[in-house]
């Protein structure tokens, strides 16, 4: 038998201080995520400025409770695995300069990790991946869907033009008042009202898997505004139903069309939104007839985290990658 | 004891190896570059040529600002990482004690600042008595204008330590004429081998609990206390 390979993953792209250890890329040693949405969410969203205020007071701690609960030593970890992009850089720096800190303290090679490379490789920790896949990757920052042939390499196909998902919800849940993150509150509105209003689908050209949702979110607060304006009252849970509606629809409908364009035998859910339950039911409805298993990971691998970091780094390790005491953060990092 | 020095708090980036209070080794450029790319190498490159290995250092200093943050938390997510994987003492040391230091041999009042934008400074007031560095005035984020108009009513000789100083040269010439003492370039400098000596024998902070010397909330978080106070 193959000798274990066992990384720490450590992720700091947003406002959650992330470290994990995880054996083989698809067992979970130890997760540990300090949050910082209390923090934030006077704010009414993420402040980059006091995201990583918060990651240099919890990382050494993080770092602590991770490795303490894994129960391993220094010996067993063969090498520390850090997201290195894309996110908000200050946040990122506290990630990789601490990587690179650990990595020379502790003599172990170092692995830089795309964020979204992570977010796929989350699912592995629940089940082997077969090639080839398909990944929809919706977040806050990202709405993407990536192929990949083998491991390691990945193909964008489509992407968004202007905002993430996430962030068209998190924009529609401001204008209706709802706390941040709004998110789930859309999702939970959505299922006690009805999609009566028509709100655009931007389907783009055809063929393309890009997406954009900028068009949907003006017209959401062009229906808003003439509402108020001529009086009526429009009801919110109608308003979170439509939107949420036209969202899942192209994201459904696009995920469908590359999954059969591309015959792949595995389709994987990822990102914060994928917790979205209006989606996660929508995909298991269309996806049902198709024969592809849709793979959705729990909700704690779905946001972000260091385990799926972590699995990716594992990847990359062992294909030979390994990142120079030079790695810097790269807020704009593309998938390869 | 072997003490490993790390100083990335504003355009600087310094890193020096002592053993007790003796130098063993400093790396120091001052050019605006990327601390992210260039802390590590350096560290690496000075261990190497001193020949230490990371499980040798016994004590970790860090200049904790003020200055940039970005800059400022390069330096603390390195060295706190260090001093918790090594599991060693960690000290944090003011930017401007740094500077402080270089005017070691000054018998008056020591004002070293960085410049804040704005019209603002990061600064304090320091001088030497008995051999050691004793804080006068409390580090601040305060309008150079009001430090200058509060230092010449003290009527004492100052000396001026900053890597900003060509930006408030004139205008301290103007306010305290010559009261005012300011050196050549090196000094303005900071040296990495004084922050190791200032905190060579000082007493070890918290791990975890070490944070920046930012001396300024985040912009988002003193608006929303204001517009809390607002609302009382
Ligand atoms: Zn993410």
């Amino acid at each position: 038998m193959d000798k274990d390979t066992i990384i720490l993953g450590i992720e700091t792209s947003c406002d959650e201080t992330a470290v994990a250890v995880v054996r083989n890329g698809t067992e979970i040693l130890s997760n540990v995520v300090a949050s910082q949405i209390e923090s934030h969410k006077r704010f009414g969203g993420v402040v980059p400025e006091i995201a990583s205020r918060h990651h240099v007071e919890q990382m050494t701690v993080v770092l602590e409770e991770a490795v303490q609960a894994s129960n391993q030593t220094w010996e067993d970890i063969d090498a520390i695995a850090v997201t290195e992009g894309p996110g908000l850089v200050g946040a990122l720096l506290v990630g990789v300069n601490s990587a690179k800190a650990l990595a020379f303290a502790k003599q172990k090679p170092l692995v830089g990790v795309h964020h979204i490379a992570g977010h796929i490789y989350a699912n592995r920790l629940e089940k082997e991946f077969t090639f080839p896949l398909l990944a929809l990757i919706v977040s806050g920052g990202h709405t993407e869907l990536v192929l990949m042939r083998e491991h390691g390499m990945f193909e964008v196909i489509g992407e968004t033009r202007d905002d993430a998902a996430g962030e068209a919800y998190d924009k529609v849940a401001r204008m209706l008042n709802l706390p941040y993150p709004g998110g789930p509150h859309i999702d939970r509105l959505a299922h006690e009202g009805a999609a009566s209003i028509d709100f655009p689908r931007a389907w783009l050209e055809e063929g393309s898997y890009d997406f954009s949702f900028s068009g949907l979110k003006s017209a959401v607060i062009n229906k808003i505004h003439n509402a108020k304006q001529r009086a009526e009252t429009l009801k919110n849970e109608d308003i979170a139903a439509s939107f949420q509606a036209s969202v899942v629809e192209v994201l459904t409908e696009k995920t469908l069309r590359a999954a059969r364009e591309y015959q792949v035998k595995q389709v994987i859910v990822a990102g914060g939104v994928a917790a979205n339950k209006g989606l996660r039911k929508e995909l298991e409805t269309k996806f049902a007839d198709t024969g592809i298993p849709l793979l959705v990971p729990p909700i704690k691998l779905c946001t972000d985290n260091a385990a799926m970091i972590a699995a990716a780094g594992t990847i990359a390790f062992k294909q030979g990658r390994r990142s120079g005491l030079d790695l810097n953060a790269n807020p704009s990092l593309l998938l390869k | 004891m072997n003490v490993l020095a790390i100083d990335t708090s504003n355009q600087a980036l310094g890193v020096a190896i002592l053993n007790n209070d003796k130098v063993i080794g400093e790396i120091v450029t001052n050019i605006a570059k990327n601390h992210s790319v260039r802390l590590m190498p350096a560290i690496d490159q000075l261990m190497k040529e001193v020949s230490l290995t990371a499980d040798q250092l016994d004590k970790i200093v860090v200049a904790k600002g003020p200055g940039s943050y970005t800059g400022v938390r390069i330096g603390l997510a390195t060295a706190k990482t260090f001093a918790w994987a090594l599991d060693i003492p960690i000290v944090g040391v003011s930017s401007l004690e740094v500077l402080a230091y270089q005017g070691r041999f000054f018998d008056g009042l020591i004002c070293p600042f960085f410049d804040a934008r704005r019209g603002l400074v990061f600064t304090g007031g320091y001088q030497w008595k008995n051999q050691k560095l004793e804080l006068v005035f409390e580090e601040k984020n305060v309008a150079m204008e009001d430090v200058l108009s509060k230092l010449a009513e003290e009527k004492k000789n100052v000396l001026f330590l900053s890597p900003d100083i060509a930006l408030h040269r004139e205008n301290i010439k103007e306010v305290l004429g010559d009261l005012a003492h300011i050196p050549e370039g090196p000094y303005h400098v900071a040296r990495p081998s004084l922050l190791g000596l200032a905190g060579v024998n000082r007493q070890a902070d918290n791990t975890h609990a070490l944070t920046p010397n930012y001396l300024r909330l985040a912009e988002a978080e003193a608006n929303w206390l204001k517009a809390q106070e607002d609302k009382k």
